[in-house]
C-alpha cells in the first residue's frame, strides 16, 4: 500500500494494541499490590521547556498527592492532539483524566469516547458556580462528560506603539468594524511593509476567524431548525463581513501581500512589530512577550469589533471511558482541586506573582469561567496582584459581547471556510455572494450528520 | 522439493527477521487498512461493518473530484518538470571537462534537506511581499507574481519546489545511465557526421531507455502521493487548488477522525497506482522482449 498516512494509523493502531496487552497485564499485577490505593495517569503536565508551568504543576501533584494518600498521580506531558487522540484511545494508551478543546467534545460524546460523570459531579463543589454556557460544552442530553476549566473570548489585539506612531490614541482603540478600517490605513500608511490588519486563512483557522467576523456583527455559522442544523452564514451579514474584509484587503491595501497566514504567522509579525492589529484571545499576549521577545506595554487587547457577539473557546478535563468508578472519583477530585479550587485563587496568584509572571491579564492562572460571588472574588484579587498594566486590557474586560460557542461539527465545518476568507483575501474578483452560497452548500451535509 | 528447502534453511532463517518485520510493519497494516474500509471504529466499542457506506461517503464529497484533479494536475506538471529538466541538466553534466565533481554535489545538494525544511525555505522565498523571488523580480524591473496566495498559479509553485527537492536523485540516475553508453557509439555518429541533436536523439535516447521508463513510473507512483509541499506550504488552499488525495486523507483520518474514510480511500488510491504498475510491467516485459 502506497499511502503513509494509513500505514501510520495503521501501525499506531498496532503498536498501540500490543501496548494495551502490556498495560492489561500489569494493571492486573497493580490491583494486588496497591492495597486500595487509586493510580491515575493525567496530561496537562507543560514541557521541560516551560520551566515555571513545569514546575508549578509538579509542586501541585505533590501537594495533592500529600493531601490525599489514597490517590497516586502519573501526570503525562502535553495536551490533547486530535491528531493521535483515536490511536491512543485504541492502543490503551490515553490518560485517565485527559484534556479537551471546547471543539472536541460533542464529537467525543457522539462517539462515546469519554466518561458519563453525570452522578459524579453532584458531588463535586462549586460546579454550579462555573458559567452553564461552559458546562453545556461537556454537556448532552442532560448527561455531564466532562467539566470545563478555562476560557477565553476573542477580542481585538492592536499594538499600541504603532497607534501612537500612526497618530491614533492608543488608549482609544477601535470599536466597530469601520473603525478598525481606519486605523488599518493609518498604520499601513507608515510604510516600512506595516500591516494594519491579518487574518487568517489556512488550517481550518480562516474559517475559525470567519466565524468570529460573523458572532461580531450579530450572526451565526449554524441554526437548529427543528432536531437538524442548518448552515446560517449565507445572508446579508456574512456578505457584509467578506466585503469588508475583501475591501480592507483590495481597496485599501493594509493586510499586506502575503495570506494563507496561521496564527504563528500573525504572532511573528505582531512580535516583531510589523503588524497593527489581529482578533485574539488575551492567551495570545504573555506568547508575544515570551516566544516573539515582545512587551507587554506594547499591546493593547479590546473588545471585538462591532460587539454585538463573540467567539468563545477554552478547555477542560474529560475522563477515560475505559476508567473504573474509582478512578472517576479520584480523577474529578483532582481536577477539582488544581483546576476549580476558589480556596486557591489567591495563592496561586502569589506564586505566579513571586516568579515575575504576569499577573493582571484576563487569562489563567485563574482562569474565568465563575460567575457570582466567585467570579466577584477572583477579579478583586487579580487586580491588587497585578503586576502588567491592567488599563492596557481593561476595555477588552469590560466589553461584555454575547459569548457564543463554536458550531458543531465545527473543523469539518471550518475547512469549508477556510476557502470562503482565503478567496477573498487571495482573488481580487472574489465574489462573497456566491463564495458564501457554494460554502453553505458544503456546510449542509457536515451539519446534517450532527446528532 | 523438500531437499531444496532444506538446502536453503540457512537462507530461510536469515529471512526469517526480515519476513517477520515486513508482516507486522507492513503486510498486516495493509491487510488491516483494507478492512477498515469497510468499517467504522470508534476505538471504544468494536469496529462496525458499514459495507461500502464509507466509499458513498467519499463519493458524495465535492473535494473528493477536486482532490483527484489537483493529484492529476500535479502528477503531469511533476512530469513535464521533473522528468526533463534532470534529463537535460544529466547530459549537460555529463558534457563537462572541469569541476565534473563540483557540479555533482551542487545538483545534489537540495536532496539532503529534509523536505519539510525546503518547504518552508521555499514559502520564505514566495512570499508575495519581501519575499525573496518578488524581490529579484522586481529588482528585475517586473511585477512580482502571487505565487501560492493565488489559485491560479499555487499548483506550479510546489510542483517547482518538489522538482528543485527532488532533482538531485533523478539527474544522478540518469548521469549513471548516460556514462553507461559506450564511447564508440558517439564516435561512429559523430564519424557519420550527425549532429549534437541528432545525437541525443539517435544514441542517448534509445541507450537510456530503460532508465527513462524506469523513472518515469517511479515519478508517476511518487508524484501521485504528494503530500509534504501541500501540507506544509498552502494547506490546500487557496481555495482548494492543492488539495491532493493525501492531503484529503489525511484530513479524514487525523482533522475527522474518520479512519473508515480515510482507509476508503486509500484503497482507491492503491488501485490506482497498481493500474500504473501493472502497466509499467506490461511496458517493461515488452521492451525486454
Amino acid at each position: 500500500m502506497n499511502s503513509f498516512s494509513l500505514r501510520r494509523a495503521a501501525g499506531l493502531l498496532l503498536v498501540g494494541s500490543l501496548s494495551l496487552t502490556a498495560v492489561a497485564c500489569s494493571e492486573a499485577a497493580d490491583t494486588g499490590a496497591a492495597g486500595g490505593k487509586v493510580t491515575i495517569s493525567v496530561n496537562g503536565q507543560p514541557p521541560q521547556t516551560q520551566p515555571f508551568d513545569r514546575k508549578v504543576f509538579d509542586q501541585d501533584v505533590a501537594e495533592f498527592e500529600a493531601a490525599n494518600p489514597d490517590v497516586d498521580i502519573e501526570p503525562h506531558e502535553g495536551f490533547m492532539d486530535p491528531k493521535t487522540f483515536s490511536a491512543k484511545l485504541a492502543g490503551g494508551q490515553l490518560e485517565d483524566v485527559f484534556y479537551a478543546y471546547f471543539t472536541d467534545p460533542a464529537n467525543l460524546i457522539a462517539r462515546k469516547q469519554a466518561a458519563d460523570i453525570t452522578e459524579h459531579v453532584k458531588d463535586m463543589p462549586h460546579y454550579d458556580a462555573i458559567r452553564p454556557e461552559l458546562r453545556d460544552v461537556f454537556s448532552k442530553d442532560g448527561k455531564v462528560y466532562g467539566v470545563p476549566t478555562a476560557n477565553y473570548s476573542m477580542g481585538l489585539l492592536y499594538n499600541r506603539a504603532l497607534f501612537t506612531q500612526a497618530g491614533l490614541n492608543p488608549d482609544q482603540p477601535p470599536k466597530t468594524w469601520d473603525e478598525v478600517r481606519e486605523a488599518a490605513k493609518k498604520i499601513t500608511a507608515l510604510g516600512g511593509n506595516k500591516v494594519g490588519f491579518a487574518e487568517y486563512s489556512k488550517n481550518n483557522q480562516g474559517g475559525w476567524h470567519f466565524t468570529a467576523w460573523m458572532y461580531s456583527v450579530g450572526g451565526q455559522i449554524a441554526r437548529q431548525d427543528g432536531d437538524k442544523w442548518v448552515a446560517d452564514f449565507n445572508n446579508d451579514k456574512g456578505r457584509k463581513a467578506l466585503q469588508h474584509l475583501k475591501d480592507m484587503r483590495w481597496t485599501d491595501n493594509t493586510m499586506g501581500e502575503k495570506q494563507l497566514l496561521v496564527i504563528e504567522d500573525v504572532q511573528q509579525m505582531m512580535g516583531a512589530g510589523q503588524l497593527g492589529m489581529y482578533l485574539a484571545a488575551p492567551d495570545n499576549v504573555p506568547t508575544l512577550v515570551n516566544q516573539f521577545k515582545g512587551d507587554y506595554a506594547n499591546y493593547g487587547l479590546t473588545g471585538i469589533p462591532d460587539g454585538e457577539g463573540t467567539l468563545i473557546g477554552g478547555e477542560g478535563y474529560m475522563l477515560n471511558p475505559k476508567a473504573t468508578p474509582e478512578k472517576i472519583k479520584a480523577g474529578l477530585k483532582w481536577i477539582q482541586w488544581k483546576y476549580l479550587n476558589p480556596d486557591r485563587f489567591e495563592k496561586n496568584l502569589q506564586r505566579y506573582k513571586d516568579e515575575g509572571q504576569p499577573i493582571g491579564l484576563p487569562v489563567p492562572p485563574v482562569a474565568d469561567i465563575w460567575t457570582g460571588e466567585l467570579a466577584a472574588k477572583q477579579a478583586e484579587l487579580k487586580e491588587k496582584l497585578a503586576t502588567v498594566p491592567v488599563a492596557n486590557f481593561k476595555s477588552y474586560v469590560d466589553a461584555t459581547p454575547k459569548g457564543k460557542i463554536e458550531p458543531p461539527n465545527a473543523q469539518q465545518v471550518y475547512a469549508i471556510l477556510d476557502n470562503v476568507m482565503q478567496a477573498v483575501l487571495t482573488d481580487r474578483d472574489a465574489d462573497p455572494a456566491k463564495l458564501l452560497a457554494d460554502a453553505e452548500a458544503k456546510v449542509n451535509p457536515v451539519l446534517a450528520q450532527v446528532k | 522439493m523438500r531437499r531444496r528447502v532444506e538446502e536453503n534453511l540457512v537462507a530461510y532463517g536469515f529471512l526469517s527477521a526480515a519476513l517477520v518485520c515486513f508482516a507486522v510493519f507492513s503486510w498486516y497494516p495493509i491487510a488491516r487498512g483494507a478492512v477498515l474500509g469497510f468499517q467504522q471504529v470508534d476505538f471504544v466499542s468494536d469496529p462496525t461493518w458499514v459495507g461500502w457506506e464509507n466509499f458513498e461517503r467519499l463519493f458524495a464529497d465535492p473535494l473528493f473530484a477536486t482532490a483527484w484533479r489537483n493529484t492529476l494536475l500535479f502528477t503531469a506538471l511533476a512530469l513535464v518538470f521533473g522528468f526533463v529538466v534532470p534529463f537535460l541538466l544529466a547530459v549537460v553534466l555529463n558534457e563537462l571537462k572541469h569541476f565534473k565533481a563540483y557540479f555533482r554535489l551542487v545538483v545534489y545538494l537540495p536532496v539532503m534537506l529534509p523536505p519539510v525544511v525546503a518547504a518552508l525555505i521555499w514559502k520564505w522565498m514566495y512570499d508575495p511581499g519581501p519575499g525573496l523571488l518578488n524581490s529579484a523580480l522586481r529588482g528585475l524591473g517586473l511585477d512580482g507574481a502571487a505565487w501560492l496566495d493565488s489559485a491560479d498559479t499555487s499548483m506550479l509553485s510546489l510542483v517547482i519546489v518538489a522538482t528543485w527537492a527532488n532533482l538531485g536523485t533523478a539527474t544522478l540516475i540518469y548521469l549513471a545511465a548516460l556514462q553507461s553508453i559506450p564511447g564508440d557509439l558517439y564516435e561512429a555518429a559523430e564519424l557519420d557526421g550527425a549532429s549534437v541533436l541528432r545525437r541525443l536523439w539517435h544514441v542517448t535516447v534509445p541507450q537510456t531507455r530503460f532508465v527513462l521508463l524506469v523513472l518515469l513510473l517511479l515519478q508517476i507512483v511518487a508524484t501521485m502521493q504528494v503530500f509534504t509541499e501541500p501540507y506544509v506550504m498552502t494547506g490546500g488552499g487557496p481555495e482548494d487548488s492543492t488539495v491532493t488525495v493525501l492531503l484529503l486523507l489525511y484530513r479524514y483520518a487525523f482533522y475527522y477522525n474518520d479512519f473508515g474514510t480515510a482507509s476508503a480511500l486509500s484503497l482507491l488510491l492503491l488501485l490506482v497506482l497498481g493500474a500504473f504498475t501493472a502497466l509499467y510491467l506490461r511496458v517493461t516485459r515488452k521492451a525486454d522482449a
